[in-house]
């Protein structure tokens, strides 16, 4: 069901003007020749998604899983922020998000291949870098306990 | 205004719309592409259900390609200005827990405070950077 989910989501974004770099900066372009073509996207998107997902976790569980995984954090945090921002920019730049830029490896272009390539590294840098706060802090937490243990 | 597709955009984000619920529905797992894909990189569990929809995602561009391969539109920068964007937005999107997909669709769709932020956030960024690169640098034009 998750293949069938993905093809579909791929057809949209070719559909829908997603993987064309130069309607996604003809979007984000408005002090230009603004195209608000995008906005339609996110909007038929939203239509459906709001009203399903309501539905569908007022009940127990789906229907191919025991329980639903949904993220429930609500705090904002400076990782949110500054995440989303630098995400932006790069998006900005070359007119790729992650689902369009490999829904369109399948032109065959260096030029998104290169692109997927270097999203690929800037992700796992990333997963590397959380990997080593997180055993910092961790080392941090166990100094604490262990000082409070002594007390 | 230039190419403006209101309708053709439209049933795009309702496909969209219909695959992330499909997601929902059947498998109760959330449509952000790169928390899928990030969580391939990662390893461990729930590599199943991320490795289909991810082969679902590039079969869907196969179709695209041979069907109608002006949907697929060419690079607007060159190779370098290409690696640093790829940079930013795998290096972000992990950092910031999601992208157009996961916060824009699925998390806004539930009415996520962190979503709303993270959505405005990535818009404004966007919006200003093409200001800068277009009308200040002049580059892309």
């Amino acid at each position: 069901m998750s293949f069938v989910a993905g093809l579909l989501f791929a057809l949209g974004l070719g559909v829908g003007g997603m993987t064309q770099p130069s309607k996604v900066i003809g979007f984000l372009d408005v002090a230009g020749d603004w195209d608000p073509s995008l906005a339609f996207v996110m909007g038929g998107a939203l239509l459906v998604y709001a009203v399903v997902a309501r539905l569908a976790l007022a009940r127990p569980a789906p229907l191919l899983d025991g329980r639903f995984f949904v993220p429930t954090r609500r705090d904002v945090d400076r990782p949110l922020v500054v995440g989303s921002l630098l995400f932006g920019a790069g998006w900005g730049i070359a007119g790729y998000c992650p689902g369009p830029a490999l829904v369109s490896l399948a032109s065959g272009r260096v030029s998104v291949i290169v692109f997927v390539a270097a999203m690929l590294l800037g992700m796992w840098i990333e997963q590397r870098w959380a990997a080593m706060r997180g055993e910092r802090s961790g080392t941090l937490r166990t100094a604490a306990a262990t000082a409070r243990a002594a007390r | 205004m230039a190419d403006f597709t209101p309708w053709s955009s439209l049933l795009g984000g309702v496909l969209i719309g219909t695959a992330a619920s499909l997601l929902l529905v059947a498998n109760g797992r959330i449509a952000g592409i790169s928390g899928i894909v990030g969580g391939l990189l990662r390893g461990g569990p729930e590599i199943s259900w991320r490795a289909l929809f991810v082969a679902g995602l590039l079969a869907g561009g196969l179709v695209l390609q041979a069907v109608a391969p002006l949907t697929i539109g060419p690079a607007v920068v060159g190779l370098p200005v290409l690696v640093v964007a790829g940079l930013l937005v795998g290096f972000g999107t992990q950092l910031g827990s999601g992208c157009t997909s996961g916060h824009g669709v699925c998390g806004v769709g539930r009415l996520s405070p962190r979503s709303l932020v993270a959505t405005a956030t990535f818009m404004l960024a966007g919006a200003v950077i093409t200001f800068v690169v277009r009308h200040l640098i002049g580059a892309g034009s």
